[in-house]
């Protein structure tokens, strides 16, 4: 977990997983001051965020405040394709090699903010106080972004998706 | 009050992670019960957020835990 969570930060693998190693170090070594005051996971991510942060600043050579944070937009078009298409797109298409690489390229295309918040909730499954905890920004800012990239990503496959999937009847249950 | 398509679309992830209130809830239920559309978008997104969870789409490198592994050792014998 401690990869992806970098990964979305640095965006390159042999950075994210040259900063993965350093943050497992830097548990280890200051696993003393872990009081149980947050879950262990959201610890970990936020040493392995931190880490993250450090090889930014350092392979960018940027101030911490320029990449601290990007300001949260109100503008942009936040809102989803409206296309019925992905209804009828069976569940072998979800096996796809192709769908899942759109996917892995939508993800980190996303803005930087949008991409952290959904990599720690999505894909660590950290909830939102955790996500919150870990990346030091509030409750409803993590809702937000969190509904944003949703939202994105979205946009952003369901024309891949009219595009390759076969068109013939199927169904796909709401059960997540 | 019934809802249009671009009020449930403001809600669709909070939907998702059951954080509506019980009356919104009910509100979103029916308009989804009628609206092929924002079931679609719903699904879509449904199927977005599986995908995620499906470990082949973000695999870790080949041999990370190893190099992670011999990293740590000598980090160990240093210390």
């Amino acid at each position: 977990m401690v990869y992806l969570t970098l990964f979305s930060i640095v965006k390159n693998e042999t950075e994210a997983e040259d900063a993965a190693q350093e943050t497992v170090i830097n548990a280890y070594r200051h696993l003393a001051s872990f009081r149980g005051e947050a879950k262990f996971s959201t610890w970990l991510t936020t040493i392995a965020i931190n880490e993250g942060r450090k090889k930014l600043r350092k392979s960018k050579g940027a101030s911490e405040d320029s990449i601290e944070e990007q300001a949260e937009s109100h503008e942009g078009d936040y809102t989803p394709a409206p296309l019925t298409d992905w209804r009828e797109i069976p569940l072998e298409a979800l096996e796809r090699k192709e769908l899942r690489e759109a996917l892995r390229i939508a993800v980190a295309e996303l803005p930087d903010i949008y991409r952290q918040v959904f990599t720690l909730r999505d894909l660590e499954e950290l909830n939102i106080e955790e996500t919150a905890q870990a990346l030091g920004i509030n409750p409803g800012a993590v809702k937000v972004r969190l509904h944003r990239a949703r939202m994105m990503l979205q946009k952003r496959l369901v024309p891949f998706l009219k595009t390759t999937a076969p068109a013939r009847k199927g169904f796909f249950g709401r059960a997540l | 009050m019934k809802l249009d398509c671009k009020h449930v679309w403001k809600h669709i992830s909070e939907y998702i992670d059951n954080t509506v209130d019980a009356k919104l809830l009910e509100e979103i239920e029916l308009h989804l019960e009628h609206c092929e559309i924002c079931a679609a978008i719903l699904d879509s997104t449904r199927n977005i957020l599986i995908l995620t969870a499906d470990d082949r789409t973000f695999e870790l490198p080949v041999g990370y835990s190893e190099r992670l592994h011999k990293r740590l050792a000598k980090e160990l014998e240093r210390s």
